[in-house]
């Protein structure tokens, strides 16, 4: 059946990004606030599920061609591997590191490996919830 | 080398998150988690020589003080068990390369089996109740993907009731650990061991162990919560169905171990005379169980059930012999039931079907395949001086010190059906009138014999050198009777 | 509050296991993450509901809530969402396969293979 959803198409071109820009930001919240990677994660999949609502998954696919099982995979190495870096200074596994840097228009700025660890969060989270989705939706 | 006894856990880990890059590859596949489990292996075995030198070896991750940060805790029973785990992995993934379809080998069967290895690994090392939570929910979930991947209609129907009760178990897992929180107020298992005298509340403590015991008793199929596993077990593929027979239940078995001895311990006249009578009823349910079939599958899967009895049994003796007894037997079961489905894999890949009134003569056709499975069959019942014996000897001889002859004696008479038992399969599959059977390729069935029959010779091994294997099991059996080198080793001087 | 809290966890579980006793395979899924929901309040409740600041370290505080149980809270989400998400992906190829989701006909005795 072909229905007619000019609006939500519309209106999902718009919100789409905002909801990818908000999840960015719940994301580098994490650092001292509530947030982090699984809440930014969740946020972003929800976001392309609302593309994938608005548009079919063919036109979604072409535009992002991104293989979430690959992502999820990376996601996984980056995390283990931030955690494994401190085996290499025998303390103990998951010890952090961080200082503070001068960085260009954002000032002083704390940096924190813990953050590396978090892109991985992110990125298994948005890859998983995509496989799921994908799975589920491929077939009518 | 501090970081040394997480590495049974990240080797695994690192290798199939790197194996889902390229699922469509199966010879990378397969010689990467070759590869990986025969280095897991190696670094098991620095780990054993270095717990049995320097004793327990414990990290607290994050570099945070003992009781607040995640300790991980690789003492020698973990450490053995950690051991034979990886062993029957690599064997069963040399099993699979033989049996295992295209599709199923490029559908993520080998990260699956890398993952559940981790969650398996990291159970039997942690020292903290909820993040052994985690890892069960680690090997659960890679035990999901194992359980349906293939997609045929048994399985989907199976797995569906295999989840489910794997979710409510978990659910109970989370309430309890609940309950243990607001009444000790810490997660580590040194600490709690420590706390739980400290604040004296007998009743309370009691009602979390028996809720303990459910919980741990879903996954390692006591009596009367087995009612799931024996037709959730026979829906996957043989080389799934081994792995799972031979390492699921145990992790279940071992947590109750480690909880019972190193925590609950308060009120054994109540708490450890419902383990051994509930061990005692799972002996004889399994053993119902096991002589009622007719179908090869599962009257293996109920010698699972018999199994966890017997060592529970032992567990809940609370002396030496016994626990030392339980260790043998846990690690012998591991492999033996490992060796068993294997060869029981053969036998239903030659004739076809998995019900042995349909079988008969194989002994003309594979008469190598017949006597190795007759070893094994030996091992399982604990003739001497096979691998079975020593275990369920010393089980014996602490129920007879704790005063249980009854438990004792049924230990004993569950040897006979456990014997009987499998000697039908003997009797039916390789006596009597040949069938028509299909030939297997010579090249394919070598590619399931030979693994199975290492795994038969290092059960055999087990069992001839246990004499050498004594200190290391008094070593994990000394840990079970005194917590206090455990607490020791975890919360360092105190 | 505790009672409060103790009634909400009681009828999840209450909802959960009659949702769970039912037929459709839906409906026991929903039971499911129900039944998880009682458990994570549980665990919220049980940890101690006392505690007015977030357990952020800032000056003139001191009456912080207890950290650990919102750590293994979120910890237990994380899992239980990812294994519903799972469970529903299977139901639905079940019922492709199956051509049912009733769980009387999936019992999987002799007569109904």
């Amino acid at each position: 059946m072909k229905t007619n959803d000019v609006i939500l198409q519309t209106t999902t071109k718009l919100i789409f990004f905002i909801i990818f820009l908000f999840s960015i930001h719940i994301f580098f919240a994490g650092h001292y606030t509530p947030g982090g990677g699984f809440v930014g994660g969740l946020l972003t999949a929800s976001g392309i599920v609302l593309l994938l609502l608005a548009f079919d998954l063919k036109t979604v696919t072409t535009a992002l061609p991104i293989n979430y099982t690959v992502m999820t995979a990376v996601g996984l190495l980056l995390a283990i591997a931030t955690a494994a870096g401190s085996i290499f200074f025998n303390v103990p596994f998951f010890t952090h590191a961080f200082d503070y840097f001068e960085l260009p228009l954002l000032g002083k700025q704390s940096l924190h490996t813990a953050m590396l660890f978090d892109t991985g969060v992110y990125l298994v989270v948005v890859g998983v919830t995509m496989t799921i989705i994908q799975s589920i939706g491929a077939d009518d | 080398m501090i970081n040394l006894l997480l590495f049974p856990i990240l080797i695994p880990f690192l290798f199939a998150s790197i194996l889902l890059l390229f699922p469509k590859n199966r010879l990378a596949q397969r010689w990467i988690t070759f590869g990986t489990l025969l280095l897991t292996l190696f670094v098991t075995f620095v780990l054993l020589f270095k717990v049995k030198a320097d004793g327990i070896q414990a990290i607290t991750l994050g570099s945070w003080p003992a009781p607040f940060g995640i300790s991980m805790v690789s003492d020698m029973l973990s450490v053995l068990l950690v051991l034979s785990s990886t062993l029957i992995t690599l064997i069963v993934v040399w099993y699979s390369f033989s049996f295992i379809d295209r599709d199923r080998e490029s559908y993520f069967y080998y990260p699956g089996i890398l993952f559940m290895l981790t969650g398996v690994n990291g159970a039997f090392t942690t020292g903290d109740i909820f993040n052994m939570f985690v890892f069960f929910e680690v090997l659960l979930m890679s035990s999901y993907l194992l359980i349906v991947l293939g997609g045929e209609k048994i399985q989907l129907r199976e797995s569906i009731k295999y989840i489910l009760v794997n979710v409510i178990s978990s659910a109970l897992f989370v309430v309890t650990v609940a309950y243990l929180y607001s009444v000790i107020g810490t997660l580590n298992m040194a600490d709690i061991s420590v706390k739980i005298a400290e604040v004296n509340q007998p009743g309370i403590i009691t009602v979390i162990a028996v809720l303990f015991l459910m919980v741990f008793g879903l996954k390692g199929a006591i009596f009367p919560l087995y009612f799931w596993l024996p037709s959730s077990y026979a829906a996957p593929p043989i080389p799934v169905l081994a792995l799972f027979g031979a390492l699921l239940t145990k992790v279940g078995v071992y947590a109750i171990m480690r909880t019972y001895t190193l925590f609950f311990t308060l009120d054994q006249a109540f708490t450890h005379e419902l383990l051994m009578i509930l061990a005692i009823l799972t002996i004889v349910a399994g053993s119902i169980g096991a002589l009622a079939y007719f179908d090869v599958k599962k009257i293996i899967i109920y010698n699972i059930i018999i199994a966890v009895g017997v060592i529970l049994f032992g567990a809940s003796q609370m002396n030496e012999p016994a626990l030392m007894g339980s260790v043998f037997y846990l690690i012998h079961d591991i492999l033996i039931k490992g060796a068993l489905f294997l060869l029981i894999g053969i036998i239903i890949a030659i004739t076809g079907t998995s019900d042995l009134r349909k079988m008969g003569g194989l002994i003309k056709t594979y008469p190598t395949l017949g006597w190795t499975y007759l070893i094994a069959a030996f091992g399982l019942a604990g003739i001497p001086p096979l691998s079975g014996f020593v275990g369920k000897l010393l089980i014996v001889q602490g129920g007879f010190e704790a005063d249980n002859l009854w438990g004792s004696i049924f230990i004993l008479a569950s040897s006979l059906v456990v014997l009987l038992s499998v000697i039908r399969i003997f009797i039916y599959a390789f006596w009597g009138e040949p069938v028509k059977v299909q030939m297997l390729s010579s090249s394919v069935y070598r590619g399931l014999f030979i693994p199975a029959v290492v795994l038969v010779g290092i059960s055999v091994l087990y069992g001839v050198g246990s004499e050498w294997l004594v200190p290391f099991m008094s070593d994990a059996s000394n840990v079970m009777l005194d917590p206090t080198i455990y607490i020791k080793a975890v919360l360092g001087g105190a | 509050m505790e009672i409060i809290m103790s009634f909400v966890i009681g009828f999840l579980f209450m909802a959960a296991v009659y949702l769970m006793l039912s037929k459709s395979l839906l409906r026991i899924i929903i039971g499911t993450g129900l039944l998880s929901h009682g458990a994570h309040l549980l665990l919220l409740t049980m940890g101690g509901l006392d505690g007015d600041a977030p357990p952020v370290v800032s000056p003139g505080v001191s009456n912080y809530a207890d950290p650990l149980p919102q750590a293994l809270i979120l910890t237990a989400i994380v899992i239980s969402f990812g294994v519903t998400a799972f469970f529903l992906v299977l139901a639905y190829r079940s019922y492709q396969e199956l051509e049912t989701d009733n769980m009387n006909l999936m019992r999987g005795t002799e007569d109904h293979d």
